[in-house]
């Protein structure tokens, strides 16, 4: 009577938290349906009408804007990815392996933008813009800036749990073997740390093809997909966006599986 | 003469806290980028930003602002928006203790009952995030649409009755443009930043400080309240905050998934920054908005007293 009691309360906690992931999953499972859904004879675009699978087979007849949106928002997450994951990679290094007068300081700076609302971030930004005189050059520089900015944090945080997390009896080993310390980060410390390096880059690079409250601010007349998707909404929006949330919620997966699947590999290899 | 190569560092095993003159500056060189970024974009925007809500209100993005300190933009700012303002608390706070309650639930099974499944779990918990934040936002709007079988569920229910009762409903026949629905689409969106930061806490308590409190005849509830819950508090406050925070600035469920009577504060700095160029009032506005929360996560932290926060 008792295991059986046990065994109920055991599997009852498993399984709410399993419906509670289940339902997290329910919007993603409605934009890849809505992905395949035919909404040109209705102007309900809430509603299931029809499948089809012609916005994924004719990326050519998608309505106007989606594209030049999908495409504005890929670059700037790569430039912001590349800048935001170069600084934020020597800025973790930094804090986890030297010392230096203003380190706790310099956490706090780091910290903060991960805790203030992004209205407040955007609003700041775009009121420095403003003084700075640049209020009529708004767009691609000053959305990349901002992008930079918030990611920025991300990938300190990140890189720096990968860092601190560091066996360092590798290095140890590789300088005890007459490795110079040059050597020694290239070939121990940097593909260590590689793992946390990629991680942060993806991180980045989906925190900025999906921000909006700050881009909205800082955009001029630019519109990322964000953007495109929120002006939208007041006309009716099209499917095709639907296909590139799926499309990048697949590659984000794949993604993120091929990046864990490497650093088993090379655990089980160092483990050897 | 001795080759380099051939001379083993005088000691391999020196940490950071060691190292001689010449590699301190290096911390510095490798800091500089990031921290100038951080300073001119994030730090000293702040100060624009109060400056902004002491321009002369007279002015516009046109003709520029004259600095007049005007401190007058506070009080017509928050007597105009107190609606807002009240709103934006109101519904973050409810979503943040609705995240709390279905977070804990998720995160406790994961980090004690998932077992081999449990990193599996956790990126579950932030898969939702590799698709658009705004896509999944206005995936509500079907969900919740008006003749769909949520809404038709809830009735049979009779919830909605209850919704309205409570008013976060107005009618009967409706979730949508409601509060209940963007205090949903707030509680979903930022649910898994409430499971993280609980996870992260409930995963450090020593399992066998749970089964003493049970060999000293506790019950699992009392257990519970007694052991597990106290022991996991910081992930609990830094759950809350990082819940709260981003829900209250948040103006994309309000706008998406509410109507004109559910706006919070970020659609009026929103609005007043791109459509009405009134950069005093928004400024002083998003300062007001700064404010609150600043006091309230100091208050906050205070009374639940943890300082591993960081």
């Amino acid at each position: 009577m008792r295991a059986a009691r046990r065994w109920v309360g055991n599997h009852l906690i498993l399984g709410l938290g399993l419906l509670i992931l289940a339902y997290t999953f329910v919007p993603i499972a409605i934009v890849v349906l809505m992905s395949f859904n035919d909404s040109s004879k209705s102007r309900n675009v809430y509603k299931f009408q029809k499948f089809t699978t012609d916005h994924w087979l004719h990326p050519h007849g998608w309505a106007n804007g989606i594209w030049d949106s999908v495409l504005l928002s890929i670059s700037i997450a790569a430039c912001a990815t590349v800048i935001a994951t170069v600084l934020g990679t020597l800025a973790a290094f930094a804090l986890v392996r030297h010392r230096f007068a203003g380190r706790s300081a310099a956490n706090v700076i780091i910290f903060l933008p991960m805790a203030s609302p992004e209205i407040v971030m955007g609003s700041s930004l775009l009121a420095l813009f403003v003084s700075a005189g640049y209020g009529g050059h708004l767009g691609f520089i000053t959305i990349l800036i901002a992008h930079i900015m918030f990611c920025l944090s991300f990938v300190i945080v990140t890189v720096k749990a990968r860092l601190a997390g560091l066996n360092d009896n590798l290095e140890q080993a590789a300088m005890d073997l007459y490795a110079t310390e040059s050597q020694t980060f290239r070939r121990i410390t940097f593909p260590l740390v590689l793992p946390g390096i990629v991680g942060a880059a993806l991180l980045s690079f989906s925190l900025s093809f999906d921000d909006f409250i700050i881009t909205n601010l800082n955009a001029g007349q630019r519109v990322t997909f964000p953007m495109y998707v929120y002006g939208a909404n007041q006309r009716g929006v099209p499917m095709e966006v639907n296909v590139i949330g799926t499309a990048m919620f697949v590659i984000s997966i794949v993604i993120v599986v091929g990046n864990e699947v490497v650093r088993r590999r090379q655990e089980k290899a160092l483990a050897a | 003469m001795t080759s380099t190569a051939g001379v083993a560092p005088a000691n391999p095993h020196e940490t950071a806290t060691k190292a001689p003159r010449g590699r301190k500056l290096t911390g510095y060189w490798l800091i500089l980028p990031g921290a100038l970024w951080l300073l001119v974009f994030f730090v000293i925007p702040f100060y624009s930003l109060l400056a902004a809500s002491l321009f002369d209100p007279k002015g516009s993005p046109l003709t520029g602002y004259d600095m007049t300190w005007h401190f007058g933009n506070f009080v017509d700012a928050f007597d105009q928006y107190k609606g807002q303002i009240g709103r934006s608390i109101l519904y973050a706070g409810i979503a943040t203790l609705t995240c709390l309650v279905v977070g804990y639930v998720l995160a406790y099974a994961i980090a004690f009952k998932a077992g081999r499944w449990k990193n599996l779990m956790l990126v579950l918990v932030i898969a939702p995030f590799f698709t658009s934040f705004l896509l999944r936002t206005l995936s509500w709007k079907l969900i919740l649409a008006d003749d769909g079988w949520v809404v038709s569920a809830a009735q049979t229910l009779h919830l909605t009755n209850l919704l309205n009762l409570i008013g976060l409903t107005s009618t009967d026949d409706r979730l949508l443009a409601t509060p209940f629905a963007v205090i949903a689409g707030l509680t979903y969106n930022f649910l898994p930043f409430m499971v993280l930061p609980l996870y992260a806490s409930l995963e450090k308590v020593d399992i066998r400080l749970i089964e003493a409190s049970g060999d000293l005849y506790a019950s699992p509830i009392r257990g519970f309240f007694k052991v597990t819950f106290p022991l996991s508090l910081p992930g609990v406050v830094a759950g809350t905050l990082l819940t709260f925070i981003p829900a209250a600035g948040d103006y994309v469920n309000a706008q998406l998934l509410g109507s004109p009577n559910t706006r919070m504060v970020g659609n009026s700095i929103q609005n007043l920054f791109t459509s009405q160029g009134d950069y005093a009032a928004a400024g002083a506005l998003s300062v007001i908005l700064m404010v609150i929360i600043v006091a309230a996560v100091m208050l906050y932290v205070r009374t639940a007293g943890t300082e591993e926060l960081v």
